[in-house]
């Protein structure tokens, strides 16, 4: 996101957001840091919001608009499910998130994605940015972070991947763009989404294995390169 | 035969001592006293049948309309005061695409029907409007598969596996009930339709019939039965009844 100089600018999740579509389902990942201009004001936010057991939401951009969008969204959905009388389906609740950015498109600023999984379609990952527009795809990244893993992620996303393939994929973007995008950072957090709903994963910074040039963490042992980051 | 209301039947907005509102219950009446309207539930589909008694030889043929689409995959029809239907439909319509418009997604069967009922109980409970005079078979083709519901003037709402309204109903159940309706398709639920209705009605006056289904050869799409297989219904439904009659 912007790096702006000012210290009294507003909070900026300069960000890095992953999302994968697996075989059984998605693997979504974010970054931690939270910046006001240079200041990083929160290092460890969770950027991987629900709105509902199913979908998650992974926010870049103002952390002021995109918690609002995904609260009034976790609150219509929750109403939806009544009414439907089942889990709301992970195109619905991009929907809903696509129609508050169109309506608002003047005010807000961020690209969120919607990602999830339900019983008629399986795992799915959905562009959703300011503005309004919605995009199903296999795979996709945000933020400003995400500059440095288009080429990545072109050349390593398979069709079908294992669990453990997309949460080592998401894993691995993640940490790349966190290195080089100085506005990303911290910890980076995980969720797989699947028939049996959602679990986290949390990888602390210092668990990241230093990447070309990288210097390792003061004072402890860095992992070795290449070792899975994620414990199966 | 009708219950005499003495007073509390002038108002939709007064019960009777016994619990009832007459105004619904008259509505009723209007539904009963109509041309009888069929739907079965197949394993591939729904069906919709409707007897529509011919009031006139100047009518053109497929004229008073009584079964309609309202989405691609939701059609209804409509028994009782036909004028009263067609608004019924109307909102159905406006309910499919509101929701599509707002979640993305066609609106599931259990919704679509939860809410027209709840559209019809609403003139049941205000004094400056009648209820409407219509019960409405909803046959929907969703992520759940083929559904058929009944709303009622009342506002009730029921999922069926296969019901029928109209004059001809007890008898059009009964035949309903004997029909294994998991082991047909529905190419072969028009014929049993087709016959239903040939065989509840009062053989003396014409009428013509509009059939109308959802189902894999219909692409899941709500659409009228092709002429060609409603005529052959319709024939073969003819020849049963003849065979019937020879029988007894």
């Amino acid at each position: 996101m912007e790096a702006s100089g000012h210290s009294d600018a507003a909070p900026h999740t300069g960000t890095t957001i992953v999302a994968v579509q697996y075989s059984d389902g998605v693997v979504i990942g974010a970054d931690s840091r939270v910046s006001t201009g240079r200041y990083v004001s929160n290092r460890a936010s969770d950027k991987l919001t629900p709105l509902s057991d199913f979908v998650w939401l992974l926010r870049s951009g103002s952390a002021a608009d995109t918690q609002l969008v995904g609260d009034y969204v976790r609150h219509y959905a929750e109403q939806h499910a009544m009414e439907l009388d089942r889990e709301p389906s992970v195109h619905t609740l991009a929907k809903l998130v696509a129609q508050i950015n169109y309506a608002n498109k003047a005010m807000l600023v961020g690209a969120l994605i919607v990602a999830g999984w339900d019983t008629a379609r399986g795992g799915q990952v959905y562009g959703v940015p300011v503005g309004g527009t919605l995009v199903r795809q296999r795979w996709t990244t945000d933020g400003s972070g995400s500059t440095y893993l288009w080429g990545y992620l072109d050349s390593e996303y398979r069709e079908g991947m294992s669990r453990a393939e997309a949460e080592e994929l998401v894993a691995t973007a993640l940490a790349l763009a966190a290195s080089r995008d100085g506005s990303s950072g911290g910890l980076l957090r995980l969720v797989t989404v699947s028939s049996g709903g959602a679990e986290r994963r949390l990888i602390p910074g210092d668990q990241v294995p230093p990447f070309w040039d990288e210097l390792p963490a003061p004072g402890k042992t860095p992992p070795v390169a290449g070792e899975a980051m994620v414990e199966a | 035969m009708s219950g005499i209301g003495t007073g509390y039947d002038l108002s939709t907005s007064t019960f009777s001592p016994d619990g009832r509102v007459f105004q619904t219950d008259y509505a009723q009446k209007a539904v009963d006293n109509s041309g009888t309207v069929v739907g079965i539930v197949c394993n591939d589909g729904v069906v919709l049948g409707v007897e529509k008694p011919i009031v006139s030889k100047m009518l053109v043929e497929g004229s008073n309309r009584r079964a309609y689409a309202v989405d691609r995959h939701a059609g209804v029809a409509v028994a009782g005061v036909a004028a009263d239907g067609r608004q019924i439909v109307n909102r159905a319509v406006q309910e499919a695409v509101s929701y599509k418009n707002l979640y993305g997604d066609a609106i599931p069967g259990r919704v679509l029907a939860d809410r027209l009922a709840s559209y019809v109980h609403l003139f049941s409970l205000y004094w400056y409007s009648r209820p409407y005079g219509t019960a409405s078979l909803l046959a929907v083709y969703d992520d759940d598969g083929p559904q058929l519901y009944l709303i009622e003037p009342s506002g009730a709402g029921h999922r069926f596996f296969g019901t029928a309204v109209g004059k001809g109903r007890q008898a059009a159940k009964t035949e309903i009930e004997r029909l294994k309706l998991h082991e047909i398709s529905c190419e072969q639920g028009i014929n049993e339709v087709a016959k239903i209705l040939h065989s509840v009605h009062d053989e003396e006056k014409p009428f013509e019939m509009e059939l109308a289904w959802i189902c894999e050869a219909s692409g899941r799409e709500f659409k009228r039965v092709p002429a060609e297989l409603a005529a052959a219904a319709e024939r073969q439904a003819k020849a049963a009844l003849a065979d019937s009659d020879m029988e007894d």
